[in-house]
């Protein structure tokens, strides 16, 4: 299996789906509608030519400055073929959401979780959306840009009022 | 486009979230009992917490309760240059730093497109097998001191001890080494070396051959393990298993067969599968890797003594600094050295990913670069975190005792869970 063909299928099959493609270093990467991301996913699982039967990574990057804001990077992995594919969604930072894959693989589950937990990022139709390493009460999301790597304020029962109003980016 | 079709139903269910067990318990909706395991419990294997609903003594459901030890280590990489953001990878996966560091270094290395020289790679491919077999006798004796079995921890440490001796031996820690760097290695292999590794690779095999003598066929042993917590090979890949746990189903995949990286395609060796993908078969897994690690390490080892002494990181001056005893003399290397330790090297811009397989199954980091000497954003697929969702599954309708045993037989780091 090499790059060109997975193009060429993905566009025969999804045309508007593909927004664009890239090839880095060997890799393959397609950035695709967010709307058309289950159906792409589906179509790369299901195809038995393709075959990428494995979602091995999932996870999202703040892109701050930049339009869309949000991106969530998908990595497939094809056992029959030995291959990787890249798939990359662009979210803008007004509404943050895309569709789960959980309805493909059970795995998503809580890689979306940790996507939801760090930036934020919305997945609709995920059985149960909440913060998995962060603690349940902690407000903001730790890893995107503009939250602050160090000085962190630890809030008490007592004191919490005060030290989220003195964070910039806390607040739902 | 045509987006009509319902997409294909997972029949696995959700792994729960410990409110949802909590809940209906708290307001009395549900006739089963809920009992809180961890985080402090011996048998959880560092700080993971078990919401466990469970209907007299059988387990209906569990949740996972993660992130005690959550330290923001993606988070704190973006602050640091490439070279200096590799020590956080060592306290990720603290019983496999070496496997840590190679994902990691062969991620950079592809965003850099950069070549390292053998005796580089032939020194990690020998060093991450010992971590496979330092990781797998730890494993084996806490998930043998789970299930009572209490002789088999002291000897699988006896080994370990010598292995950490020998990652002491060339790079001064025992556990968090930071060996691997981007370009190729810290420093030169010690003229001990091979010497210290014969020693180890000599009682190995006849060391295995004594943990068998005392599991194998042991009625306790196998009454405990053989039928508990079966997966199919369909269900281990759509939960994302993969490592020992997936090629227990029968399911042949191994990075360094099929993605060979660090010329693994070059060695001799076999990627052992089970069928049943029960715990007895994860264990007959785990077993039959360390028999074909020192397999490897034995090539590695002669190897070594074939390429003989020569440079161990890239001789390309804009990633790797020049040596010590140049920078006295040439006005270049001062410039590099300098502009190496408090600048760093800059990649271009992209992203990159590298797996490689760990002790506990697919480790991957992705990289992305902004073209600026920090990091942008590092991820990493760590395979603890994402093999734990599988325990749900394999702990429904088992005995509590079960799923003891099935803690152990997965072999969860949480450093790595939570990284």
């Amino acid at each position: 299996m090499d790059n060109a063909t997975v193009i060429e299928r993905l566009r025969a099959e999804l045309p508007d789906a593909v927004l664009a493609t890239s090839e880095f270093r060997g890799q393959l990467s397609i950035v695709v509608a967010r709307e058309a991301i289950v159906e792409v996913a589906r179509f790369l699982r299901d195809d038995p030519e393709l075959s990428y039967n494995f979602l091995e990574n999932l996870c999202g990057v703040d892109y701050l400055g930049r339009d869309p804001r949000f991106e969530v990077v998908y990595h497939l992995i094809s056992h029959s073929n030995r291959h990787r594919v890249c798939l990359k969604v662009g979210l803008p930072e007004s509404d943050p959401s895309v569709p789960t894959l959980t309805t493909l693989w059970s795995t998503a589950n809580w890689q979306e979780r940790e996507a939801y937990d760090m930036f934020g990022i919305i997945f609709t139709g995920h059985p149960s959306l909440e913060r998995i390493l962060m603690p349940e009460e902690w407000e903001g999301f730790p890893q995107r840009k503009d939250v602050p790597l160090g000085g962190e304020e630890v809030a008490f029962t007592f004191n919490a009022d005060r030290v989220y109003a003195r964070k910039i980016f806390a607040g739902k | 486009m045509t987006i009509t079709a319902d997409p294909p139903k997972v029949t696995l269910p959700a792994v729960p979230s410990p409110k949802e067990i909590t809940q209906p318990a708290l307001e009395g909706r549900t006739e089963n009992m809920v009992l809180n395991m961890g985080p402090h419990h011996p048998s959880t294997h560092g700080v993971l917490r078990l919401v466990v609903e469970m209907n007299g003594e059988t387990v209906v459901r569990v949740a996972p309760d993660i992130g005690f030890l959550h330290t923001g280590i993606e988070k704190t990489m973006e602050s640091k240059t490439y070279q200096k953001a590799l020590v956080m990878t060592d306290r990720m996966d603290y019983l496999a730093p070496l496997s840590n560091n190679l994902s990691y270094v062969l991620a950079v290395e592809k965003l850099l497109d950069c070549e390292v020289p053998p005796r580089a790679m032939t020194a990690r491919v020998l060093l991450t097998e010992l971590t496979r077999i330092s990781s797998h006798l730890v494993w084996l004796g806490t998930h043998a001191l789970d299930l009572a079995a209490m002789s088999v921890f002291l000897y699988g440490f006896r080994e370990r001890e010598q292995i950490l001796d020998i990652f002491e031996l060339v790079s001064g820690a025992r556990m968090m080494t930071s060996y691997f760097r981007v370009g190729g290695l810290a420093y030169d292999l010690p003229e001990e070396f091979p010497a210290t590794v014969q020693a180890l690779v000599d009682v190995m095999p006849s060391r295995i051959d004594e943990y068998e003598s005392l599991l194998t066929g042991n009625p306790i042993w196998l009454e405990r393990t053989v039928g508990v917590g079966a997966i199919n090979t369909a269900d281990a890949i759509s939960l994302g298993l993969t490592g020992p746990g997936l090629r227990a189903t029968g399911c042949p995949w191994d990075l360094r067969k099929d993605m060979p990286y660090c010329g693994y395609e070059t060695y001799d060796f076999n990627v052992p599968v089970a069928k049943n993908g029960d715990i007895y078969d994860r264990y007959l897994v785990r077993i039959a890797e360390m028999r074909e690690s020192v397999k490897i390490v034995k090539q590695a080892l002669q190897r070594l003594k074939d390429i003989g002494p020569g440079p161990v990181t890239t001789l390309d001056r804009k990633i790797s600094p020049p040596p010590k005893a140049e920078i006295t003399e040439s006005m270049e290397s001062l410039i590099h050295h300098f502009k190496l330790w408090t600048e760093g090297f800059k990649p271009p811009i992209g992203d990159a990913l590298a797996a490689v397989e760990s002790p506990r199954g697919e480790l991957a980091t992705y990289i992305v670069s902004d073209g600026s000497p920090k990091p942008y954003r590092v991820h990493f697929r760590a395979p603890s975190f994402i093999n734990l969702q599988s325990l749900d599954v394999m702990a429904r309708g088992r005995l509590m005792a079960d799923l003891i045993a099935l803690i152990a037989s997965m072999d969860p780091v949480l450093g790595e869970v939570d990284r």
